[in-house]
């Protein structure tokens, strides 16, 4: 029996990123808020801290900061005639537990999406006509415009303090930046890092071929920094433990090192630790939340009533809670009916290995210390002659030499033995990689449900992922690799390796934390869970933050637009909802 | 604000609902020590195959690996502590990943107990530890390859979870008791964690002078655990 607790405002479900620019936004505009993680508390000190924090096989091999799949999982199938089976282990993409979310372990790479990602349908119907899209892909456009998140994306960018060149301010395309971005008002708040060899070596290789690198935006301050709450960072010091590491030197934008500090202190703010959201609780109506049931640690239930219920954990969850809750109806693809679940996308990767005769020092380096080149992303270029839809950034990023798992080695090189030792001895200081971020479309055939036999630790179904990539999305990154091989080419390499994304997608190699999809916003309640300000079409006293709500994925790494989002829809509900109560669009 | 002023704001963050500073367990902990005589036989030799002792260097057996991943096996990695182990189970497709019931620990028990009698049976009753390198080089490239079957497990899975933890242990901190020396930092020419290169990070194709520190400082044989 589940012990009543007492009324909030505003019930978080999750504190990583989303859940803590929420927790400073409403309880600036007078709210009571209550933040449950189902993790621990964290903090720089004494949880990141540098005495023991740069340990790659503790954390970046053995998985320490990212969340356990023993108590609950998903399960996973390449198409519906297979049969799912539990991700037994972490693999393929890595969410966090604990406070501070996957915004602790991240590698800061923070963009902004491009004006055209935005309309994604209607611009490619646009251009190159309605047989241009394949059957069965379901891309949608967003419900809201690049200039309508201008000031949002700015906003979360002078939260983070992120180092960066603008490449177009107010329409004037600047020298040295992203000549493809869309247009911001003002320019990023810390000038770029100091760059790497490897990346000043891309960067010349990139010019020869006849691109435009700029410096890539980087969560990684060049500076220190004082950010729009007041809280101090300080400047990055090129330690080369960003990705899966906590930062110990308050240089990596996190919830710890840009809004606790704050926000911790507000006595209208409370965090409950090691409490898992297993329900939203509704009323009769099944249109109005009435609160949350959780689980402490101690395996107590309890109900907590709010006004308000924003689910803010990672894409999978707040899908998974949404089935669990039954708000909006699952989505089923044999109809094409439904919402939960449905238009679930990930990211294509693939990378040309490059190997000089120099020196490069690869350890000496940051998340997001890297140079990018934009002409293959989004719609940036004649995608006629291609055939396919989507694109991606091409980049060389020197995030770290951690030995494990940061080292490069020729193709020809022996797997084991003398040989291998050689190999690693030859190559480790003058290796480095050339990436390939590709979009994503999203289709029919690829969504989430709940799974029929896998359950959790707490009796429920799991969610079921059915996924694959599909034919645009390899063409897409095959063409993506080949540009990145010629970059690869113009450095003058001893040797290169290049490989290309083949196959079926696998839950197993790591790619990217970057999933996408399955409560995604729209403008119409058939075709999307949520509104233009992330709040459910049928439940309107709940919202859901986060990746999950992206139409399809794009080109870019997907915390910018998160960020955006988030600040997007906290400004909706301060603003309109808290006046009004209800629903803000009407479908 | 300077910054000791700012250290000191964030040490004094009050304390939240029911959140305790409390260290957090290490998955990465090592256990006791898990291989019985005859696995340690097999291990210290394949050990010597994979990464050998040769002109370059102290390969992984000098380097103290075979203690790494008895004593990774004896912990959390070996007993599967995070891992999701619930039924049913059944065989799925490379891309669904590992399905066996079997934790790391038992997975490896199984597999060189399998290794070893594909070597007696051909190889004239002796095993692998037995076996003159040039045998034993065949008999790994057989399981890496999938030229040999093992009457368990699978043998190219075997061959990739045994040499995934060998360089682990070759490239890990000193503390885990593997990388002894910083022999592998040392091969490859990595300086251990370290804090600060922005005096460093664009003094293109130098080399960077100082000699390899870990986790618990310059030592090479301080452990934990």
């Amino acid at each position: 029996m589940a012990t009543r607790l007492p009324a909030v405002d505003v019930a978080l479900v999750g504190f990583g990123l989303t859940g803590s620019m929420l927790a400073q936004e409403l309880t600036d505009a007078g709210l009571k808020v209550l933040a449950l993680e189902r993790g621990g508390f964290r903090d720089t000190v004494p949880d990141f801290a540098i005495d023991h924090i740069q340990d790659e096989y503790r954390y970046a091999v053995r998985d320490d900061l990212v969340e356990e799949p023993e108590r609950e999982t998903l399960t996973f199938r390449n198409s519906a005639d297979q049969v799912a089976l539990p991700m037994r282990h972490i693999g393929s993409f890595r969410p966090a537990v604990g406070a501070g979310g996957a915004a602790v372990h991240w590698n800061g790479q923070t963009w902004r999406f491009l004006p055209t990602d935005f309309r994604m349908r209607s611009h490619t119907l646009e251009r190159y006509g309605k047989k241009f899209v394949p059957e069965g892909m379901t891309i949608q456009d967003w419900p809201v415009t690049y200039e309508e998140l201008e000031a949002h994306y700015d906003k979360f960018e002078y939260l983070c303090g992120i180092s960066g060149k603008a490449g177009n301010l107010g329409g004037k395309i600047v020298d040295g930046g992203n000549p493809f971005e869309g247009a911001r008002k003002r320019d990023y708040p810390l000038p770029p890092l100091k760059r790497s060899y490897a990346t000043v070596l891309f960067d010349k290789a990139a010019k020869e071929v006849g691109l435009k690198p700029f410096p890539c935006p980087a969560a990684n301050t060049s500076k220190p920094y004082k950010n729009i709450y007041g809280v101090q960072m300080g400047q990055c010091t090129f330690c080369g433990y960003c990705e899966w590491f906590g930062c110990g030197n308050y240089s990596k934008a996190s919830p710890q090192s840009t809004i606790f500090p704050v926000l911790l202190k507000k006595t209208n703010f409370e965090l409950r630790s090691h409490c898992n959201v297993l329900r939203v609780k509704l009323d009769g109506s099944g249109k109005r939340a009435t609160g949350v049931t959780y689980v402490d640690e101690m395996g107590r239930e309890f109900e907590q009533p709010a006004e308000l219920v924003i689910l803010c954990a990672y894409t999978t969850h707040n899908i998974h809670l949404l089935l669990l809750s039954g708000i909006g109806k699952p989505y089923q693809p044999g109809k094409g009916e439904g919402v939960i679940g449905r238009n679930y996308a990930y990211q294509i990767t693939s990378s040309v290995d490059v190997f000089t005769d120099e020196i490069l020092n690869p350890f000496m380096g940051a998340g997001s210390l890297g140079q990018a080149v934009d002409e293959f992303n989004g719609d940036n270029f004649d995608h006629g002659p291609h055939g396919f839809i989507g694109g991606g950034y091409i980049a060389l990023w020197t995030t770290g030499g951690r030995p494990i798992l940061q080292h490069y080695l020729p193709q020809d090189a022996p797997s084991w033995g003398s040989g291998w030792k050689k190999a690693m001895k030859e190559n480790y200081l003058k290796a480095c990689s050339i990436a390939t971020h590709g979009s994503v479309m999203s289709y029919r055939d690829a969504w989430a449900d709940l799974d029929p036999t896998y359950r959790s630790s707490y009796g429920d179904p799991l969610l079921r992922l059915t996924f694959d990539f599909h034919d645009n999305e390899h063409r897409m990154s095959s063409f993506l690799t080949d540009k990145a091989a010629e970059i690869g080419s113009a450095m003058k390499p001893r040797a290169m390796h290049v490989k290309q994304r083949k196959g079926h997608y696998s839950i197993v190699p790591y790619q990217t934390t970057h999933n996408t999809g399955g409560a995604i916003m729209g403008s119409d309640p058939k075709t999307s869970a949520l509104n233009r300000y992330l709040q459910s079409w049928d439940v309107p006293n709940v919202f859901v933050m986060g990746a999950c709500a992206f139409p399809q994925n794009h080109g870019y790494n997907p915390t910018g637009t998160v960020g955006a989002l988030t600040y997007w829809a906290a400004d909706a509900i301060v603003n309109q909802y808290l006046k009004r109560p209800g629903p803000l669009v009407h479908a | 604000m300077e910054r000791r002023a700012f250290l000191k704001t964030i040490a004094l963050v009050p304390a939240v609902g029911a959140a305790p500073l409390r260290p957090i367990a290490n998955p990465a902990a090592p256990g006791p020590a898990f291989f019985t005589p005859q696995e340690s036989a097999f291990i210290d030799a394949a050990l010597a195959r994979l990464i050998p002792n040769d002109e370059l260097g102290p390969g992984a057996k000098e380097a103290g690996v075979a203690g790494f991943i008895s004593r990774q096996l004896g912990g959390p990695y070996g007993r599967a502590q995070t891992w999701y182990m619930q039924g049913p189970w059944r065989e799925g497709t490379k891309e669904q990943g590992y399905q066996l019931k079997l934790t790391p620990a038992e997975f490896y028990r199984s597999a060189i107990e399998d290794v070893d009698q594909h070597c007696r049976s051909a190889y004239g009753g002796k095993n692998f530890a037995e076996l003159d390198a040039a045998s034993q080089d065949k008999v790994l490239h057989g399981l890496e390859k999938g030229g040999i079957k093992l009457a368990r497990v699978s043998a190219k899975q075997f061959f990739d979870m045994l040499w995934h933890n060998t360089r682990e242990g070759f490239l890990a901190d000193p503390m885990y008791g593997g990388n002894r020396d910083f022999a592998g930092w040392k091969l490859i020419g990595f300086p251990g964690p370290r804090y600060n290169y922005v005096a460093e990070i664009e003094q293109y194709g130098k080399p960077y002078g100082l000699p390899p520190v870990g986790l618990m400082g310059r030592d090479p044989n301080r452990r934990i655990g």
